[in-house]
């Protein structure tokens, strides 16, 4: 669970917030010329990286209004708020040092955290 | 149990993930296609992944051909599983209902009851009061928010112990010749002309012609290492255990609606599901509101455990599918197979489905059962929708 912070309202919980799934998914403007595997990547594929992820937020029961959030999805660190139709600011994180790895801090997954020769115990 | 070997540097196969599909998918390579040569390559330690994490039921209830033919193969493997890897997997047929709260999932339910018996999976439909008959802890006052209409029950159905079930894998593969490095992560795959050449690991490079990845919530962590795009998106998934109490709740009780599942262990804990969180996350941990939610449908439905207090929670990482059916398919590279996308109900399949994927993976061809489950069933839209009986809804 996080606080999310409403660029229309301030800081509320995420209970009172929706999640539209990734951000920046344009629909094809030529549908009409797409083959079933374009039209299957626009429907069904979706980026799912553990790190850096731009995604949509409806703040449902507060103003309602859509908008664009940067979070780290190894650690659900909340990196930028934005608005719809505005570009992802450039932004910082620490992200896992191996792929399917866990960042040093804020991961929920210390339990299988791998503990590297190099690493302090 | 098993030996603890250094990694070879090479072999005939190897298996990324050592969870219950994993491990499932390794012994029937071995016992069944004669690839003793392969491994089993765990990041942490075996079973400590969604394997320790899930609510253990077992079932088959699902409403189309393609999804019953592959749960029901599973759950024929459970019945004889035990016996088979000489291990007690306290498996439990204590039967599984479905609850309805409304007209209009009564109706589905009751579709679903006349599709499994069409496809020989045993199912009936309950009204309320036989509902009473079987599990008399739950509450069918017409009373409550959502009143308890009927269900569905399969007998068959059930739960088992998931350490027990991993160790009785890990041990019958050891066994035969099949190495289990745990403590190893693979961090890159290898290929040349299209065709798999070996992983990278934590743990130096393994050179191997077929890969196959179990993986769960981290498929597209590793099909990304080949850039592939997956259907799928990874969500945090809650369950939670009780303090343990004398028997109460005889079966698992399972609800769409108010969306809850419980059965109760064999040490007594009532052992508890949520539903998922709804944005994508890899840190095993939900949200607060996702358990009071479940909780207060849970107290609605079972008064006496009001009182109860929660001894442990948790979360595991779930890798859904947009149709809510898995992913067990050969890729457009060569060598590289994905068995994932079991999203919030792997466990019950696992038997069957490292049965159809070491098949898939060995012969690379797809199993007749595994074949509707393949990835281009996007691109057709051959799609198996099976979200109302996918139970955790996603």
């Amino acid at each position: 669970m996080f606080l999310i912070t409403c660029p229309y309202c301030g800081t509320r919980d995420q209970s009172e917030f929706s999640n539209a799934g990734e951000a920046h998914v344009a629909r094809p403007a030529n549908g009409e010329e797409l083959t079933d595997e374009q039209w299957a990547d626009f429907v069904f594929l979706r980026n799912n990286p553990k790190g850096l992820f731009a995604e949509r937020w409806v703040h449902t029961a507060g103003c309602r209004r859509f908008f664009n959030m940067l979070r780290n999805t190894a650690t659900d660190e909340i990196l930028a708020v934005y608005e719809i139709g505005a570009k992802p600011p450039k932004v910082t994180t620490v992200e896992p040092a191996t792929p399917s790895g866990e960042a040093p801090i804020g991961s929920g997954n210390d339990a299988v955290k791998v503990m590297r020769p190099e690493e302090p115990k | 149990m098993w030996r603890n070997p250094e990694p070879k540097p090479g072999y005939d196969a190897v298996v990324i993930g050592g969870g219950g599909h994993g491990l499932a998918t390794a012994y029937y390579l071995a016992k069944e296609h004669g690839m003793t040569n392969i491994a089993v390559i765990e990041k942490g330690w075996i079973g400590g992944g969604n394997s320790g994490r899930n609510t253990t039921i077992i079932r088959s209830n699902y409403l189309f051909d393609e999804s019953a033919a592959i749960y029901n193969h599973a759950l024929q493997l459970w019945t004889t599983l035990g016996r088979e890897l000489n291990y007690n997997i306290m498996m439990s047929h204590r039967g599984v209902l479905n609850l309805a709260h409304d007209e209009g999932e009564g109706r589905g339910l009751k579709r679903r009851v006349e599709a499994n018996r069409l496809n020989g999976v045993d199912s009936e439909w309950l009204d309320a009061k036989q509902v009473k008959e079987f599990c008399p802890v739950i509450n069918i006052s017409q009373d409550i928010r959502y009143p308890v209409l009927g269900a569905t029950l399969q007998r068959s159905g059930g739960t088992n112990r998931h350490d027990a079930v991993v160790w009785g894998y890990a041990r019958a593969c050891s066994a035969m010749g099949v190495d289990i490095i745990q403590q190893c992560e693979v961090t890159g795959i290898k290929t040349a002309k299209g065709a798999v050449t070996g992983v990278e690991t934590t743990r130096g490079f393994i050179k191997t012609p077929k890969v196959a990845c179990v993986t769960a919530g981290h498929t597209s962590v590793i099909a990304s290492m080949l850039d592939i795009k997956l259907p799928i998106q990874s969500h945090p998934l809650q369950a939670l255990v009780s303090e343990p109490i004398k028997p109460l709740v005889p079966c698992v009780i399972m609800s769409n609606a108010v969306h809850v599942y419980c059965s109760q262990s064999d040490k007594g804990e009532l052992v508890i599901g949520a539903g998922i969180d709804a944005h994508t996350s890899y840190t095993q941990r939900g949200s607060m509101d996702i358990i009071e939610h479940q909780m207060a449908s849970l107290c609605e439905l079972l008064p006496p455990v009001a009182r109860l207090r929660m001894m442990r929670q948790w979360g595991g990482i779930v890798d859904t599918c947009p149709d809510a059916s898995p992913i067990i398919s050969k890729t457009p590279v060569k060598g590289f197979y994905i068995n994932g996308g079991w999203g919030t109900g792997g466990w019950k399949a696992t038997p069957g489905s490292g049965h159809v994927f070491a098949w898939t993976v060995a012969k690379d061809d797809p199993h007749p059962i595994a074949a509707p489950f393949a990835l281009d069933r996007f691109h057709s839209g051959a799609l198996v929708a099976e979200h109302g009986a996918a139970a955790v809804a996603h």
